[in-house]
């Protein structure tokens, strides 16, 4: 039987040693009519070389088209040595570091993490790791209402140029705990924050956390000093989400405004993890010292050990479930450890030169590729304003059957937006990374012009 | 004792680093930007060669115990072995390659697999829709008890603010409650380690949304009472959740919707070998009955004459939500539906047999030896308790110094101190994929604690001896936080951070 090393021989004998005559016996305890029959809808087993084959049929069914959608998960070279040591047994077969002295490889990584991810954000401490960015930025939400504590009201401000999805899960996530999330208008000609908007919301009661999305889902940027002197002046704390790599070259939250942010999340797919459908990936989060306590998820410690030697262990676990039961932080018991371990070895291999380039490289592709796409007839940039990997385009017909006919020539062309933001519809979101090349960028426009010089009836749903 | 390893940021110098990884610098590339927006000065990362890094983190993955080396017998976490296959082929490259966003057409393969993953999880589960959605155990929780929330507030039932959960649960079941906005109430069990009925029915009312249970419990025990519990809490007006953690022991033979419970949250971490990972991704779909199908979190996957698309809001109106940015975890989904497929019908009844004939194994070979079951009357489940209170009190050790010294004599510790109610507990869950040869070993190992607790306490209460690091001062890690490399040595007043 598959993975069961039991001989015949080894089963008798150990039914002989418990005392009973056969497996069925060590299920007596259950009652009788609650016992299954037949497993009639799994299908019978197959062998390695079988489940090969039809893995790797379904997966040439799906193909490699070239991708140019990003909208909160990017695809970035990653090197062959993140994976080929994050796979090791002892990585990928170990649990949760409860027995430290067992698994101070495991912690002691965490706690290099914890730096990097510290030093990138600049912030002072971080924990080791949420499950995406969208649940950690809910989590920032209810961590936000234990932390500030000049504000009573629970309302959180989400402007309507963070994630839509962020804003979903928030919602999901934090909302029974009477959260209120309330949107925020994004200026129509820049794609950014309006700031007038925020300050109708200021008059209507006190506010106790701002979330700003840096770059933001249009891959605008948002004037993050000016917010976060807002949020302070307001009593509020000032949630930031940003994209890892762009703080290979964009200054870190621990430098906005006059006080930084006070709680920094994002998703870690960037670096290091593959696009995988959508998952795993890693959130993560840092914050100031004096929140530290209100934090959720594992934190890794440095200690000494009894005989005065340095080792790792995780620590502040009196904010856990483990311990405080109903009044814990988070029911959050995981982090993601192996999605960390890849990051942890990314970016160590980057460093801080690597990650600039890459930053750089994947903002100067993004420009070629907007500047080739706008000298189509039909495609125009839909905001004024800079921008990091990701821009919002125009179309002067329907989205989605342009990325349809896209997609029939191998290329993903972009992230439409007319469920989330009809108001710019036909629009989409494109990306292009460091992994896009002159070619790939000159293929795309030709299809996409080819495409719109065609009637526009042409391209529509049959 | 083992060298220490330094830091990954003590090793390198400025101005190295593994430059053939990264791309070739642009220039100017990124003068568009608003000067105030960039950064003036770059964090402080590691500056290391590709082989420093290579073997940095392999000297750290050899500070590990895991199951590829060590028998990791952790009551409640399912450490059975995670076969090779299941990365690998989880780990193609399309299926590495495909963007979250990918339009259906250009995703039947992995779609597919997953639809199917979501039949055979109903099938096995006894219930009548899964979704895949959530990223872990607590958050299948989360959805679970989300999902019981929606339910009632659709019926207008909304004084129903309480859910009960025995006392012996895992943290996660109080802690999940209160994220859901619901007041908890803990019960007794009683001393055969079932649910005291008596205290179940004085807590069911009018203000009951559900309970929370773990079959077979915590205590590694069947719940014998499951019927009569069913029909309190039904009666009641309330909802059954089933916490999946220790479905392993029951795989192919009971099923959570036969027994009644309304909806149940699968550790595909757990009973569906998908990798521990240090610590994460796990996987916690939630599969529920007829009643709580609208609510499930969203996508889902929706087939139709064999073509496979997500379904979304606009298909299931009252769903609770989105939990991911996405669609979960679904590399960790691949390899819980390598596994299932290689499993079979047949392979998974054969799961629940032998890790139920390995727990009541070994629990009978280390009574023979001396220890004490917490629960010697009842037949043990895929796990089991024993209760070091005797030898604590006679040779004054504990759990934790047991607990320790196994790891010297090359096995990871069971899980110790769970659950709270049983003094000195060890919880011992040695999973279907270990042979009789590695039970046996184990057996031998704790007849020489304790032997050393009446001839060499002194061996035992300082143990561990042969790991990486000794025994660790955690009161001075929570006192002194030093969270984050500074540059000086562990202990320095300026390491704190």
């Amino acid at each position: 039987m598959a993975f069961i090393p039991h001989t015949r021989a080894d089963v008798e004998e150990m039914l002989a040693a418990i005392g009973v005559a056969n497996l069925d016996a060590l299920f007596e305890e259950i009652p009788a009519t609650l016992r299954a029959g037949e497993l009639t809808g799994v299908p019978a087993a197959l062998n390695e070389m079988q489940i090969g084959r039809l893995m790797r049929e379904r997966a040439a069914q799906d193909g490699t088209p070239c991708c140019f959608i990003g909208a909160g998960a990017y695809e970035h070279h990653i090197p062959a040595a993140v994976w080929a040591v994050t796979t090791r047994g002892e990585f990928y077969t170990a649990y949760t570091p409860y027995q430290a002295e067992a698994s101070q490889g495991t912690l002691q990584l965490l706690y290099e993490f914890q730096t990097m991810i510290a030093a990138l954000t600049g912030m002072e401490v971080s924990n080791a790791s949420l499950y995406d960015g969208a649940s950690a930025t809910g989590e920032a939400c209810l961590m936000a209402v234990r932390a500030n504590r000049k504000s009573t009201s629970r309302r959180i401000l989400v402007p309507a140029t963070l994630h839509p999805r962020y804003r979903e899960v928030a919602r999901a996530v934090a909302g029974q705990q009477g959260l209120a999330f309330e949107p925020v208008a994004y200026d129509p000609a820049r794609g950014t924050i309006a700031l007038d908007a925020l300050d109708a919301a200021a008059a209507a009661g006190d506010v106790t956390a701002l979330v700003v999305q840096q770059p933001n889902f249009f891959g605008g940027f948002e004037a993050v000093d000016a917010l976060t002197d807002w949020a302070h002046a307001h009593d509020a704390l000032l949630v930031a989400v940003v994209n890892p790599t762009s703080l290979g070259v964009l200054r870190s939250p621990g430098e906005w405004g006059a006080r930084g942010a006070d709680i920094v999340v994002g998703e870690g797919q960037p670096l290091g993890v593959p696009l995988s459908s959508g998952g795993p990936y890693f959130g993560f989060m840092t914050t100031r010292k004096e929140f530290v306590r209100h934090m959720p998820g594992r934190i890794v410690g440095r200690t000494l050990d009894s005989a005065g030697q340095e080792g790792y262990t995780l620590t502040l676990q009196a904010r856990e479930q483990h311990i405080r039961r109903a009044k814990a932080t988070s029911n959050i018991c995981t982090n993601q450890g192996l999605l960390v371990t890849a990051a942890t070895i990314y970016l160590s291999l980057m460093g801080a030169e690597g990650l600039e380039r890459t930053a750089s490289a994947a903002h100067a592709r993004t420009r070629q590729l907007r500047d080739a796409l706008v000298r189509i007839p039909g495609v125009r940039a839909a905001f004024d304003g800079p921008f990091f990997h990701e821009t919002v385009l125009r179309l002067d017909r329907p989205a989605a059957p342009v990325l349809e006919a896209l997609a029939a020539d191998g290329i993903l062309g972009g992230y439409d937006l007319a469920r989330d933001y009809p108001e710019l519809a036909p629009a989409i979101l494109v990306c292009a990374t460091e992994t896009k090349t002159d070619s790939d960028i000159e293929r795309y426009a030709a299809a996409l012009e080819r495409i719109l010089t065609q009637a526009p009836h042409s391209t529509a749903n049959p | 004792m083992a060298m220490r390893e330094p830091t990954i940021f003590e090793y390198g110098a400025p101005g190295r680093g593994a430059s053939d990884q990264w791309p070739t610098p642009g220039t100017d590339a990124v003068a568009d930007i608003p000067p105030a927006l960039r950064r003036e000065r770059r964090p402080r990362l590691p500056e290391a060669s590709e082989l420093d890094v290579v073997r940095h983190f392999t000297r750290l993955s050899q500070r590990n115990f895991c199951i590829d080396t060590h028998f990791y017998p952790l009551g409640s976490c399912t450490m059975k072995y995670n076969p090779k296959a299941c990365n690998q082929y989880a780990m193609l490259p399309e299926f590495l390659g495909r963007h979250p966003l990918a339009p259906a057409a250009s995703s039947q393969g992995v779609l597919r697999c997953l639809h199917e993953l979501q039949e055979i999880l109903k099938t096995v589960t006894g219930m009548s829709a899964v979704s895949l959605v959530p990223m872990a155990g607590a958050q299948g929780e989360f959805a679970g008890v989300s999902m019981i929330r929606a339910y009632h507030r659709s019926r207008g039932d909304v004084a129903r603010d309480e859910i009960v959960v025995p006392e012996a649960a895992h943290g996660t079941n109080p802690a999940t409650a209160t994220m859901c906005g619901f007041r908890v109430r803990e019960i007794p069990v009683d001393a055969d380690g079932d649910v005291d009925l008596a205290a179940l029915r004085a807590a069911v009312g009018p203000r009951t949304a559900g309970i929370m249970l773990t079959n077979p419990s915590t205590l590694g025990v069947f719940e014998r009472h499951i019927v009569e519990i069913e029909q309190i809490v039904h009666g009641a007006g309330g909802l059954l959740y089933y916490d999946g953690a220790n479905l392993n022991a029951i795989l192919g033979k009971v099923r959570p919707g036969d027994m009644g419970f309304d909806v149940i949250h699968m550790n595909l971490h757990k009973t569906f070998s998908t990798p521990h990972g240090g610590g994460g991704p796990g996987a916690g779909a939630v599969g529920v009955n007829e009643r709580l199908a609208p609510f499930v979190p969203i996508p889902v996957v929706g087939e139709d004459g064999g073509s496979y698309r997500w379904l979304d809001e606009a298909d299931r109106p009252q769903t609770i939500g989105r939990l991911s940015t996405f669609m979960g975890n679904v590399g960790v989904l691949l390899r819980a539906y390598i596994y299932v497929r290689m499993l079979g019908r047949d392979g998974m009844r054969a799961v629940g047999d032998h890790a139920t004939l390995n727990a009541n194994y070994l629990c009978v070979r280390l009574a023979a030896l001396g220890f004490d079951p917490a629960y010697p009357s009842r037949r043990a489940s895929h796990e089991f308790l024993i209760t070091l209170k005797r030898q604590a009190r006679q040779y004054e050790i504990s759990a934790m110094d047991v607990a320790k010294r196994l790891l010297d004599l090359g096995f990871h510790a069971p899980t110790t101190y769970f659950p709270l109610i049983v003094p000195e507990c060890l919880l011992i869950e040695p999973t279907e994929t270990e042979s009789k040869a590695t039970l046996d070993a184990f057996a031998a190992a704790m007849a020489r604690i304790l032997e050393e607790m009446q001839n060499d306490r002194e061996r035992l209460k300082s143990a561990p001896h042969a790991t990486p690091v000794r025994r660790l001062d955690d009161v001075r890690a929570a006192k002194q936080l030093d969270l984050t490399w500074t540059g000086t040595p562990a202990g320095s007043p300026s390491a704190s951070a």
